[in-house]
This record gives structure tokens, sequence and C-alpha cells, in this order.
């Protein structure tokens, strides 16, 4: 048996979406922090994902932890994960969720979820709970959110 | 397709939001949103009762303005009133309000806890959801004392839809990670693991990463999902591209989905069943297979998702160990990957090859990529890409690379980033001294390291450069040759200077027969370097100086002259003083012989592990903390040796003695484990005064009488101890309280308590029935040889024990030598005119006498050594048959009876442990090391001690604890 000692309980400690200013455009936590930590939080990790370029890994460590980012036109999407998790998966999870807001919202834009922030976090809820990926089917989630739009 | 336009439905909204964005400063949009806030106060203030779209807009400004960064003190009632809504938009604003601000108000969670009740048990599977999602985002333990008895249904219920059962898994997940004492999955067990079977992918993507959490914190309870998981896998990897529909991601069957099985899998040593190994080998070939086929689409996408799959399955393959075959192919599969155009690719490739170099079935294979890693150390331009391929060759290095590897490393060094300097650093020390055939490459390796990264050379590094140097007379006339030519460098760094103080020091005599290097000559090339340095380092260089008195006697005025100059014996600094003034009035009156004696020459460092190793692993490991202990403990010994040796020696006495002080009492009493009452205290007080408490209960006159015991019981053989009695033993090693028996009848509880070779045990004797115990009799006894090796006494009981009451009896017991049984206790009693007759064994074990051992890792390492012949050692490796949570391990170590050393294990997941067990006849030292591996679910624990018997039992005991 090969000794690996580290806890297999993968999961997101939190998501964030940030504009290259370092506006944040959305957080998710999935740990308990307190309102400081989470704003050092987001500036650190706006500091670290900004100054690496294309040619760079969309991996890059962080504190004891990982995070997996894409940019996506001025918008930075970061997943923070453990530093023992796939990170091709979180990454193509960061791009599924980006195709499903973009069906969503038409077109996704940076405007789109600042006017609908409170929408932007039932689609993460529908793809991300608990801070595991809970649904990965683009048709099933946007059948929900069309089903949900329905009841506004 | 849904499309949304900008804040539809709630215009309100959307236009403060715009107005927000329009503020051209940061006083505007203050200034905008205290309106807003007085605004929102008045209407929640109002008379008017507000309808549920103004409460939801309102709700939903506050929340925008919370997120903005502002405080909101206000709002949360009319959130929570929003929850009882039966408005779909209402109640999802309301939950993503207490979502998002978590308010511990106990009257709010009350009232929050309510709603989410009601929409639970509304069979909306949407309101389901929402307020699942709120309990998943919360996780209170309030909420889970409220709900973790309930989402377990939720989730196995034959008429919950799919997608309130996803919600529900993820829910009990984080429930479980939060409190995991409330959520008890016992009954529910078999169910949630076929939800691996279940027809919708979804709720398997939810449910496994549920069961993968659950599967590692219990994993006989859940092995059962391995065979199920496999063939899941099995059927996904199979199927064509499209099969899967709305799981198939850019031409990748279920690529998550996939990797969570491959993940649970690693929670498990290989299947056992032939035919589930077989199929999941097939699927790992299969996996391997396609990455080797042309790609279905040239999206990034389509290749990453099959990568992610190919990665997980290398991690599974390199978990099992156990495949050389598959092992090499994944190597192999790397290996094409160091050389990929994508840099994602490059870096994990490098990632994962890492581990593989640890595995002997792969390392070979792995060696073969060493000049593809070295160049990506020299040309990547991502630092954590070369980060990972240093990593790497320190993985691969093995005696028949070392030399190239340490030469690119260190030619590396010389350009690295900063922040991977440190580390490096110590990577090429521990090789240069793992892998050293001849100690002069060694130490040129470690000067070298010193010239060019300076700076990063940590104290253990230099430390240890000079242990070496010390323990190997071959190599110290070069080491001095090769520091005295480096510090001929006009700017060396400081480390250097002490190296070559020490070494000098030490050793200069073996190169002044050159007269380029005579002691003079020495002795002013290491002044010149003095003034530039720190006060550590002068001090140092100070006691080299002596040392150089005592070598060269001809340098004796020299060194006098420098030693009585205003600057050293009126330095301002304390130490730097009197060291000068000490070792003036040494040199000046001791004799020859007593110089000699005093400053000879260092003796040999005992042999341990490097303390390079140590701080490596510390750097990597998870709770990287105090360094200091061993830093201290080296700065002793080293700079000790020189010039105060008798401090480091007491130092090192006092380390190694029990701390005669160590109160018994108050340390026991500190172990969770122990079950004390609250009377329990005063009970410590009279443990070892001569009266025990039974002896103020009424009836003990009638001693005498009883002791003569009753006939009719007498006349019954004891019967056999009970086949539990030896679990029940087992309950009590790392504890002294508790309930050592039960049944419908008699409940028999223990208190005891040890010092040295003594100890005494009260036994609780309760009558659980409304009908008194008559011909009450116990009886302890030693069988066979332990009669000679404990010396137990007992106070008779009373013969009468009334319906509902409880008697206790005293129990004195002497270790005279180590023993192995347990005495054993036979209860005999009549009830409703039957003969009651028990046999237990009672929780004496050979660990209650031990007194615990506080020693320092030195202390420790240099007995752990003294203790090496095979007999003086036992071994088990065992699978864990609980959790394997720190402080229970710790608290079950320390209710062994030793004490659990801290900063001594390199590995900081080790515990190791020391005491002494007190017997009449010796006292028998023993030291312990227990060693978990939480991957595999499996410990090593290891004992020595000077007596084999010994060993073997406290190894046979402590298995059985954890």
């Amino acid at each position: 048996m090969h000794i690996r000692l580290h806890t297999l309980n993968q999961s997101i400690r939190f998501i964030l979406i940030q504009n290259r200013a370092g506006k944040t455009r959305l957080a998710k936590w999935y740990m308990q922090f307190d309102d400081d930590e989470k704003q050092k939080l987001i500036e650190e990790v706006h500091a670290v994902v900004t100054v690496r370029d294309a040619k760079h890994t969309n991996f890059v460590e962080f504190r004891n932890f990982k995070i997996i980012y894409r940019r996506y036109a001025g918008l930075y999407f970061c997943i923070c994960v453990d530093v023992t998790d796939n990170n091709l998966a979180y990454l193509e999870g960061i791009h599924n969720f980006v195709e499903v807001l973009n069906e969503y919202f038409h077109n996704v834009c940076e405007l789109d979820l600042v006017f609908n922030f409170y929408k932007v976090y039932t689609v993460v809820d529908e793809m991300f709970l608990a801070g595991e990926i809970r649904e990965t089917s683009q048709t099933k989630v946007l059948k929900q959110l069309l089903m949900l739009q329905s009841l506004e | 397709m849904p499309a949304v336009s900008k804040g539809d439905g709630m215009r309100g909204l959307a236009v403060f939001i715009s107005d927000i964005r329009n503020c051209k400063s940061k006083e505007a949009e203050i200034k905008r949103i205290n309106k807003e806030l007085a605004n929102i106060r008045s209407k929640f203030k109002g008379d008017k009762a507000l309808d549920g779209y103004s409460k939801k807009k309102y709700v939903c400004k506050l929340l925008f303005i919370f997120l903005l960064g502002h405080d909101i003190d206000f709002g949360h009632m009319e959130a929570v009133n929003l929850l009882s809504s039966n408005k779909y938009t209402e109640k999802q604003i309301g939950y993503l309000f207490i979502s998002v601000l978590v308010n511990s108000n106990s009257e709010l969670i009350r009232l929050i806890n309510n709603a989410i009740k009601n929409d639970l048990s509304s069979r909306n599977p949407t309101f389901m959801c929402l307020a699942l999602h709120c309990i998943a985002n919360v996780g209170s333990r309030e909420m889970a004392e409220a709900f973790a008895g309930e989402i377990p249904r939720i989730l196995v219920a034959g008429d919950t839809m799919d997608s309130v059962k996803q919600s529900a898994a993820l829910c009990l997940l984080r429930l479980y990670k939060a409190s995991p004492d409330l959520v008890l999955m016992g009954e529910w067990t078999s169910r949630v693991v076929h939800l691996l079977n279940d027809q919708h992918m979804g709720v398997v993507t939810a449910a496994i990463s549920l069961i993968t959490c659950l599967s590692s914190k219990n994993p006989d309870e859940f092995k059962t999902c391995v065979s199920l998981a496999v063939s899941r896998l099995s059927r996904i990897v199979s199927s064509a591209s499209t099969d899967l529909q709305d799981y198939t991601y850019y031409f990748v069957p279920a690529p998550w989905l996939s990797c969570k099985l491959l993940r649970l899998l690693q929670c498990y040593p290989p299947p056992e069943d032939g035919a589930v190994k077989g199929r999941l080998v097939e699927c790992l070939e299969t996996i391997l297979n396609k990455a080797q086929e042309p790609p279905k689409s040239k999206k990034v996408q389509h290749s990453n998702a099959k990568n992610a799959i190919l990665f997980e399955a290398i991690s599974l393959i390199i978990h099992y160990d156990s495949e050389p075959n598959l092992l090499v192919r994944a190597c192999n599969q790397l290996g094409q990957f160091l050389q990929h155009r994508e840099t994602n690719l490059r870096y994990l490739a490098l990632e994962s090859m890492c581990t593989l170099a640890s595995s002997e079935f792969s390392h070979e294979a792995v060696k073969t990529h060493i000049e593809t890693v070295i160049n990506a150390l020299k040309t990547e331009r991502d630092v954590s890409v070369r980060q990972r391929a240093a990593d790497l060759l320190y993985a691969m290095c093995d005696r028949s690379n070392a030399k190239q590897i340490v030469a690119e490393m260190l030619s590396y060094l010389e350009t690295a980033d900063y922040s991977i300097r440190e580390e490096m650093v110590l990577k090429v020390a521990i090789l240069a001294e793992k892998y050293a055939v001849d100690y002069s490459w060694y130490v040129d390796t470690i000067l070298n390291l010193i010239r060019i990264a300076g700076d990063y050379v940590s104290e253990e590094v230099w430390y240890r450069v000079i242990q070496i140097v010390i323990n190997r007379d071959d190599v110290q006339g070069y080491a001095a040759k090769t520091v005295f030519e480096a510090l001929q460098a006009p700017a060396c760094h400081e480390n250097m200077v002490k190296v070559g103080g020490y070494i000098l020091g030490e050793f200069g005599n073996l190169i002044a027969g050159d007269p380029r290097s005579s002691p003079l000559v020495q002795f002013n090339l290491l002044h010149s370097k003095f003034h530039l340095c720190s006060v550590p380092t002068r001090a140092l260089l100070l006691s080299a100086y002596i040392k150089f008195i005592n070598l060269f006697p001809e340098t004796k005025a020299t060194i006098q002259e420098v030693l009585r100059s205003d600057s050293q014996i009126r330095n301002s600094d304390v130490e730097l003083q009197q060291r000068a003034v000490e070792y003036l009035k040494l040199s000046s009156i001791a004799s020859t012989d007593v110089l000699a004696t005093v400053l000879e020459e260092m003796p040999p460092f005992p042999e341990r592990e490097s303390s390079i190793l140590a701080k490596l692993k510390k750097k990597k490991g998870p709770g990287a903390v105090s360094v200091e202990l061993e830093d201290g403990k080296e700065r002793g010994e080293l700079n000790g040796g020189g010039d105060r040796g008798g401090d480091a020696a007491i130092a090192a006495s006092n380390a190694s003695t029990p701390s005669p002080s160590a109160d018994l009492l108050g340390l026991r009493s500190t172990a969770p484990a122990s079950g004390a009452t609250p009377s329990a205290g005063s009970l410590l007080v009279d443990v070892f005064s001569e009266a025990g408490p039974s002896a103020t209960s009424a009836g003990v006159n009638d001693d005498g009488f009883l002791s003569s015991a009753p006939p009719t019981v007498a006349s019954e053989d004891p019967a056999p101890p009970l086949p539990e009695s030896d679990e029940l033993l087992n309950k009590f090693v790392c504890k002294n309280n508790g309930v050592l028996f039960e049944n419908q009848l008699l409940q028999i509880g223990i208190k005891s308590e040890y010092r040295q070779n003594l100890g005494r045990m009260y036994l609780f004797y309760g009558n659980k029935t409304s009908v008194q115990f008559v011909s009450f009799n116990t009886t302890v006894s030693c069988p066979g040889e332990l009669q000679s090796q404990l010396n137990v006494q007992t106070k008779t009981v009373e013969p009468l024990v009334e319906g509902g009451a409880q008697v206790q009896q005293v129990i004195n017991i002497e270790c005279l030598t180590d023993f192995i049984d347990a005495p054993l206790l036979n209860i005999k009693f009549r009830y409703g005119g039957a003969l009651q007759n028990i046999s237990l064994k009672l929780p004496v074990t050979i660990n209650k006498f031990f007194q615990p051992t506080e020693m320092a890792a030195a202390d420790f390492f240099q007995r752990w050594k003294q203790l090496s012949q095979p007999q003086q050692e036992a071994q088990k490796i065992f699978k864990a048959s609980h959790g394997m949570d720190t402080e229970v391990l710790k608290a079950k170590l320390l209710g062994l009876g030793t004490a659990l050393l801290e900063n001594v294990d390199p590995n900081p997941e080790n515990y190791v442990c020391a005491g002494v067990i007190q017997t009449k006849a010796q006292q028998v030292g023993c030291l312990l090391r227990l060693e978990p591996n939480a991957q595999a679910q499996m410990y090593r624990l290891t004992l020595r001690s000077s007596k084999d018997t010994v060993s073997q039992r406290v190894c046979d005991l402590l298995a059985e604890q954890f």
C-alpha cells in the first residue's frame, strides 16, 4: 500500500468571481470565515491570480490549498480546493458553470452578474452544494432554472 | 432557452444598483446607501403592512448593500417572514438572506428552523430544495440538532424527487462534517450505499461525495460500496461517448462522476474479490488506452475532461501500488505529458510522477525522464512548474544519479525564485547527506550551498554539516582545508564564518602544517571577519579562539591580546563580555593539562535522523509549528560543547530523568477518557489514606463474621470467566473509571487510582432490581503465576444488597513484578432463590503502573537505539477499528499512563510516548511509537523496553485500543 497521509474529503473551500480590478462579483464560502478573513482572502486571491499570464498553469498554490482558476474576458472564476484535489475536474467544473451562466443569461456579461446577483446564487446552488459538485448536466440544470424562472 | 433581462422582477432593485454604479466616489456611494437604508427602515417600521413583493425587494436591497461590504443590522425579521411566503421568489430571497447573513440570534434560529421544517414537510420539491440548501449553506449545530434525523429519511425515501435527493445527500454531508456526532447513519448505511446504483446520474454524483466522506471515516461499514463503485465505473468507462446524453461533456462520458468514483476507491485497499478486481483493472486499462486514442474533439474541454479521469485513475494505481504493469504504463503516459505543449499537463505530470517515484515498481521508469525534468527546471516559465520539477528531481534521486541531480539543483539555486530557495536548500542538503559516498563531496556541496544561497541556509543545515564532520574523522582534514579556502573570499556569508570558525577551532591543526594556513594565518583570517558578524557568530568565534589557544600555543599571546582589548572585555553584550573574560582567565591560569581537558575535541554526536529532514517534513506538513524546541536543543549541544558543556550536560540529564514531582493523580485526571464523577475529587484525596470510604459504612463490624462466608455459596465453584471478559478488560486499558459489567440484575462500576507500584480499586455493585440479593459474596483471585506477581487484598462486602442499592468494595493491589494475566473477580449471590455466579477479569493491567517520563527528542532516540535487541521490541501492524481522530488517539495514549512526547517524532502524524513501569522488583523503561496511516486505516505500533515480556504485553494491550 502506498502511504498517503491526507484526507480524501475533497471539497471546495470557496468560489470567487472577481473582475480584473478586484471587484467581487460572487463570493460563495463553504468554510467558516469571519468577515475580515473573507476580505483578506479575496484580496490575496486577486493578487495571486491576476499576475499570472496565459502561459501559466490554471492552478496556483495558495496557503495550504490551491486555487483553480480560469479567466473569461475580464472575469476570473476561482475555486479554492485541497492540494490533493483533481485540478482538471475543477477546471472543467468552472467551465461547465460558465456555460450554464452563458445559456441562462443569454451571453452572460459582468453586468448580468451584478444585476442578478441573487439569481447567480441559485445557479451556484444547483451545481455546487456543501462544497461538492451537485449536478453536472447542463441540460438538467437549465431545465430546473427555467422551471424556477416560471415561478417568478 | 431561458434568458433573463437585467433585474427583471424587481425594478426598484435594478434602479438602486444602477444608482450605486453611477456614484462617482466612495462618499457618494455611502450617501446613497444611507439614504436607502433610511428608506427601508421607515418602510419596515411603517404602520402600513408591507406586501410580500415589497418585503422581498427591500430584503434583497439590504443583501446587496451587505455584499458591497456594509454592515446590516436590521431586516432579519423581515427575511424570516419571507420564508413562510408561498411564493417561490419571496422564499428564495428570504433563504438567501439567511444563508449569507447567518445570525446566531437564538430567537431567530428557532423561527428559521420552524420555517425549514415546514418546507421540508411540504412535499413541494422546490421548497424542499430551498430548505435543504439553506441547511447546507449554514450547517450550524442547531440545524444539525433539528434536522440530522430527518434528512436521511428524505434521502432514501422511495418517493423523493431526484433533485431533492441530490440536495439531501450533500446537505447531510455538510451536517456530518460539522457535527459528526449528530448524524447517525447506522440504519441508513446500506440504502445510502445503494444510491451508487441510482438511475439518475445526478443523484449518484451528489451521493458519492457523501459516501466517500463516510467511507473514509468508517471504511468497514461502507465497504460494500467498493463493488458497486467498480461496476458503476465500468459501465461509464465502457459506454460510448453519446450513451450518457446529458452527462456527456465534450464527448467524454460523465467525467466528474468517474473522478469521484475513482476517488472513492482510494479510501480502500485493492478489492479482495477477484472478479471485482479484474473488472477494475480492466477499467483502468481502458482509461489508459483511451489516452492514446486520437481526440474526438480539438477543444481543450475535451482533453481536460478526459485527462481529469486519467489522472484520477493514475492516483488510484499509485494508491494500490501493487500492479507493476499499470504503474509502468502510468509512468510512460506521464512521460508523454512531460513534453506536452499544455502547461497544465506538464505541471500535473510532474506532480503525479513525484508520487510514482516512491513506488519500487516504477522508480526506475521515472528515472528515465531525468533529462526532461532537468530541462523543465531550467526552462519552464511558471515558477510553480519549476517547483514541481524540483520536487520530482528530489523524489527520483538515488545513489546512481545523486551527483547529477545535486549539481543541477545547485546551479538552479543561483537563479531560483526567492519563494522556493529555502526549500531547495534543504533538499540539496538532504540529498547530499543521504547519498554521500565520499564525504568530501558532501562538504563541498554544503559549502557551495552556503556560498550560493547563504541567506537561505537555515541553522539546521550548518549544524548538520558540523555534526557530520565531527563524526567522521576521514573528512575532517578536507573540511578544514575547504572551509579555509572558502573563507578567503572577500565577501563570504556569515553562515560560512560560523562553519569556518567551528571547524577550524576543532580541526585547524590538521592543515596547520602548510605555511599558507599556519595557525596565525588561520586566526587572522577568522578574525578579519569578526567585526562584520552578529553577536551569536562572534560568540562562536570567541570559542574558536580559546580552542586555538589549546591547539596552537604559539597563538596564545595574540589571542589573549584580542580578548583583552576593550572591545571584547568591555563589550556591551553580556554574553560576549563574559566569554572574553572567562576565556582570558582560563587561558592565563589553567595548566596545559587542564586546558587540554576542558577544550578537548568534541565527542561524536549521537547518530539520529537528520534534523534537516525533520525540518523539511515540517515545512511540507500541514501543521508546520514550532521547530524551536529542536533548534534550542541543537544549539545547546553544538555551541555548548566548546564552552559550556556543563550546562548542556545538566540540561540533558534533566530531560532524561522522570520529573520527580510528577503529579500522577493530576495527570491522570486530565485524561478525557476517565468518567470521573463530581465525587471523584474527594475520592482521590482518600485513595492512599489507610481507611477507605467503605470503612465508614455500616456493617463493617460484621467483617469477622462475614469472612467466614455462608456455606451455601462457598460450596459452589466460581464460574469460569465470561467469554466477553477479555473485551471488558480491554475497555479499561486506557481508562480507570467506568462500568465494568452490566446485566439485567447487576451493574458493576469501577474507580481506580495507581501510584508507583500500588493501586487501589473501588468496585461498586449495584442491584438493579427491586428485590434484595442475598448471600452476596465476591472473591478476587490471582490464578497461576500471577500469585507471585501481584499482591491483591480485598475487604469483604455485606451479604445483603437491597433492591436498588449499591455496595462498595475496596481492593488494594501491589505490583511485585511484571505480569500478563489479570486477577479474576467472582461474584455470587442469590436472586429470588437462584444462584448467580459470575466471573470477570479485573482490569488490572501492567500499564496501570506506568509513570510518565518526559524527555527530549535526542534522549528519546538515543534510548530507542539502546533498546535495539530484537527481543526488546514488540511490533504490531493492525487495521484501525475505530476512527483515527487525533484527539481521541492522544487521550488513549495519555490514558495508557505514558507521557505523550510532542515534537519528538519527525513525522508529526506519529505519536511517541515514554514511561517507566514501576514494580516492586524493578523499574522497566518503556518507549512507544504509534504510526497511523489514515489512508490505509492502519497502524503500526512499536514498543521497546528493557524487558521482552513487558514490550509484548503492552503492545498486545494497546493494539486492541485503536
